[in-house]
């Protein structure tokens, strides 16, 4: 269960190098590395500050080491190398009951033979706590959640909804300064998840508690989170507030994997100061902000589908001459599907009342600003960046 | 009520209260419920009965007609027919006057007539130890008929003995706690009353205890061991747990009868665990452990251990990981964590895995038949003992239905502890 035994310490007399110098990060990470094989790594060299009162969100594909890194902050991991500090104190040798963190887990993890007080209970009463605090507190920790008039009830008899604020409400009454969630609403349908993010959120504001959440969901994140680290590769692709993340992502992992993004496939022709021009793949070429690109390198191009305007091109914009090849209809607006003369595909966000039919000839244009050019090849694993610090 | 409209957003589940405006339209709903139900019910019965006839024909009945025997033994009734009759007006005290011994000796000619005299003996004398030689005896000196019946019965010291017309007269009803009071030890006095046997009759209340005591023995046993080697399985990768549980289950596949024969192998003075024992100094010199208590229990530990491990592992797979981390995660240390989050969890199968092995020993015959000593025969091997060599089926009736009694007893108390419905037996 807990591969405690088998993790290979760097040993805990190892100097935090920087750590104390980078100041109140309430929680680092200071090059942490995971390897289960000793040869391929979950997590390489992490370097990671949570401040005080944060709601940082570790945003990942599957296998992206998000969790792992989850993992050994509650301490149910030991890193490979590496420290985390928590509070200024390396956690290393720290058994996870040891650390005073709640946590939240994805299938709730309720205890099933005790009641839904019990279960808040619990997290007081091995803290040896008099009956009659645990009782005032497990009371308002459920009033907090709402759900105080179901405090004899089994965790079965409630919905998912209910069980997942039984479970907030557990990892919240020992007062824990930080509190990790581990995908905590993957298992809830949608209109409810958006529900709990909401919840869950004014939690976060009224207790003034850090959070670390884990999930896939790319909105989730943006909803909810101060900062969010994009993982990919066992390593943080970029790190920065979901309005950073959004608009000036770093590299076209983080482009494609936040929000609907069209990629270009081209060539960069030159760079003058921030721009530069980018010949396309069969033809054409726009100009778009040069993010690490270099000249005569293979390069794409992202642009945002509610960028592109169908409307000739004024004062520098790209245009683009293109025929339709779709429209998909979601109610408040369309995406429009077209086609470049290259061949390559757009997606363009356009209003409600569009009624472009099939084949019909249209310009897509857009501000060289909302298009950013990332290395073809940008190897986004491993690669650390420090945006928005 | 449209179906496309979401429900709302995490409120409890409606609960089935009808409005009364409702009222009549919920009740024609509900008994339209009620016979869809019976319906299917009817069906799965259906399909059910061939099992239902079989277990009633091959099961049901011939336990009831053998248990039966424990109370209902009509033999003497119907070879004393006069004795009967005579007995009526008796009181039971002293001797019954001469009709009763005219009458007892008629019967005794008639059944000898009649070709029945030597089973009625075997029954009086499993009443009442000696019956059999008496009443031959006595049969051939009326037989030879050189005396009146009546001389000839006052002759014979045993017919005038104080314990055998009550004996004789609680024979003649067929209905008899005779056989129920011998398996407890216990038998009616002259007095009409319940007393314990002389202690050098006494013998069932002991064979019982030691039945419970080595049944108790194994299952502590199976769980001591099976319990971590259950927990193991359910934490070790798949592929590896299936190695487990077939190294648990291939002596589960072999017959009882080889396993006992190997340990019998294995028990010997000179056999393997002796031999390693000395091996390790462990101990300074040869263990009598064939026929030996401890060598029963050690056989029959090793037989009962699937039974055991069994259910407690499959309940233990059904716990997730995330229970126990949850619980370090809120502050639990792990025996905390384990005594108040895994035990409770896993309870139900540790007490259907004990309840299986200890009502499975409590039936153990072959076993110390072959491996246990005199002193370790637990009631199976009375019972068999009484069915194959005693030909005596109403006292092999009586410890059965005893045994049953206990067995079922036990099966209520763990049932009511724990809730049938929770007790996990797969």
């Amino acid at each position: 269960m807990i591969a405690e035994a088998a993790a290979l310490s760097a040993g805990s007399a190892t100097p935090t190098p920087g750590a104390d110098a980078g100041g109140q990060g309430f929680v680092e990470f200071v090059d942490v590395e995971k390897s289960y094989d000793g040869r391929t790594f979950a997590v390489t060299r992490l370097n990671l500050d949570v401040a005080r009162g944060e709601f940082l969100t570790l945003l990942g594909p599957s296998g992206s080491g998000k969790t792992t890194t989850l993992n050994m902050l509650a301490g149910f991991e030991r890193p490979t190398s590496g420290v985390i500090t928590l509070e200024g104190r390396s956690v290393d040798r720290l058994p996870p009951y040891e650390r005073n963190i709640g946590m939240v887990f994805q299938n709730y993890a309720l205890f099933p033979h005790m009641s839904v007080e019990e279960n808040v209970a619990f997290p007081l009463s091995v803290r040896k706590i008099t009956k009659v605090d645990v009782a005032s507190r497990v009371g308002r920790a459920l009033d907090m959640v709402r759900l105080r008039q179901f405090g004899d009830r089994r965790p079965a008899q409630l919905s998912g909804g209910q069980q997942q604020r039984v479970a907030l409400a557990r990892a919240l009454v020992f007062e824990p300064s930080l509190v990790l969630m581990d995908e905590p609403l993957g298992a809830l349908d949608k209109k409810l998840r958006e529900h709990m993010q909401i919840e869950i959120k004014q939690l976060h504001t009224m207790l003034g508690v850090t959070i670390v959440y884990v999930t896939h969901d790319q909105s989730e994140a943006l909803t909810m989170s101060d900062r969010v680290a994009v993982f990919n590769n066992g390593g943080i692709a970029q790190l920065g507030s979901p309005d950073d993340l959004y608009n000036m992502p770093e590299s076209s992992f983080v482009a494609s994997f936040i929000g609907e993004n069209n990629t270009l496939e081209g060539k960069v022709e030159r760079i003058s100061g921030k721009e530069c021009r980018v010949a396309l793949d069969g033809g054409g070429s726009v100009t778009a902000l040069a993010v690490g690109v270099t000249e005569g390198a293979a390069c794409h191009v992202a642009i945002r589908p509610e960028r592109l305007k169908l409307a000739p091109a004024s004062n520098g914009a790209n245009a683009l001459p293109a025929t339709v090849d779709g429209r998909i209809y979601l109610g408040d607006h369309q995406r429009l599907l077209t086609k470049l003369e290259n061949g390559q595909v757009l997606t363009v966000k356009v209003g409600p009342e569009a009624t472009m039919g099939n084949g019909e000839a249209v310009t897509v244009s857009c501000a060289p600003n909302d298009c950013r050019a990332f290395p073809a090849d940008a190897g986004t694993g491993g690669s650390i960046s420090k945006t928005g610090e | 009520m449209s179906a496309l409209e979401p429900t709302k957003l995490d409120q409890p589940r409606p609960s089935r209260d009808w409005s009364a405006a409702d009222t009549g339209t919920a009740k024609s709903v509900a008994a339209a419920l009620r016979r869809a139900d019976l319906g299917d019910r009817l069906r799965s019965l259906a399909l059910a009965a061939p099992l239902l006839v079989l277990l009633a024909l091959s099961f049901g009945i011939p336990i009831v007609l053998l248990l039966s025997r424990a109370v209902y033994d009509p033999t003497i009734a119907n070879a004393l027919p006069q004795t009967s009759q005579a007995l009526r007006g008796w009181n039971g005290t002293g001797l019954p006057d001469d009709a009763a011994f005219l009458a007892l000796a008629a019967d005794l000619r008639s059944n000898q007539a009649k070709g029945t005299a030597y089973e009625l003996a075997k029954s009086l004398n499993a009443r009442l130890p000696g019956a059999r030689s008496q009443m031959l005896k006595t049969v051939r000196q009326l037989e030879a008929a050189d005396r009146p019946p009546l001389e000839v019965m006052k002759a014979v010291p045993f017919w005038s003995a104080p314990g055998t017309w009550p004996v004789i007269e609680s024979g003649t009803h067929s209905v008899t706690s005779f056989y129920l009071l011998s398996a407890l030890d216990l038998r009616w006095n002259a007095d009409g009353g319940i007393e314990r046997v002389p202690p050098e009759q006494a013998i069932f209340v002991q064979v019982f205890m030691r039945t419970f005591f080595v049944a108790a023995a194994v299952m502590l046993a199976t769980l001591v061991l099976g319990f971590p080697l259950a927990y193991l399985i359910a934490s070790v990768p798949k592929g590896l747990a299936a190695v487990l549980i077939v190294a648990v289950l291939l002596p589960f596949w072999t017959s009882i009868l080889v396993r006992t024969a190997a340990w019998t192998v294995l028990l010997q003075k000179f056999g393997l665990v002796n031999d390693l024992l000395l091996w390790l100094g462990a101990a300074d010199d040869r263990l009598d452990l064939m026929y030996s208590r401890i060598g029963l229990i050690i056989a029959m530990t090793h037989i009962q251990l699937p039974f055991t491990l069994l259910p407690i592992y499959s309940v233990m797979r059904t716990i997730q990981p995330s229970q126990m981390k949850a619980a370090y995660s809120l502050g639990a240390k792990p025996f905390t964590a384990f005594r108040r989050v895994y035990l409770p969890q896993v309870f139900p199968g540790v007490m259907a895995g004990c309840l299986l092995t200890f009502i499975l020993c409590l039936g153990y015959y072959i076993t110390p038949a072959l491996i246990g000593g005199a002193s370790d025969q637990l009631i199976s091997n009375f019972i068999a003992s009484y069915v194959n060599v005693e030909l005596n089926w109403e006292m092999a009736a009586a410890l059965s239905f005893i045994l049953l009694v206990f067995t079922l007893a036990l099966f209520g108390i763990f049932a009511r502890i724990l809730g049938l419905d929770r007790l996990k037996l797969v």
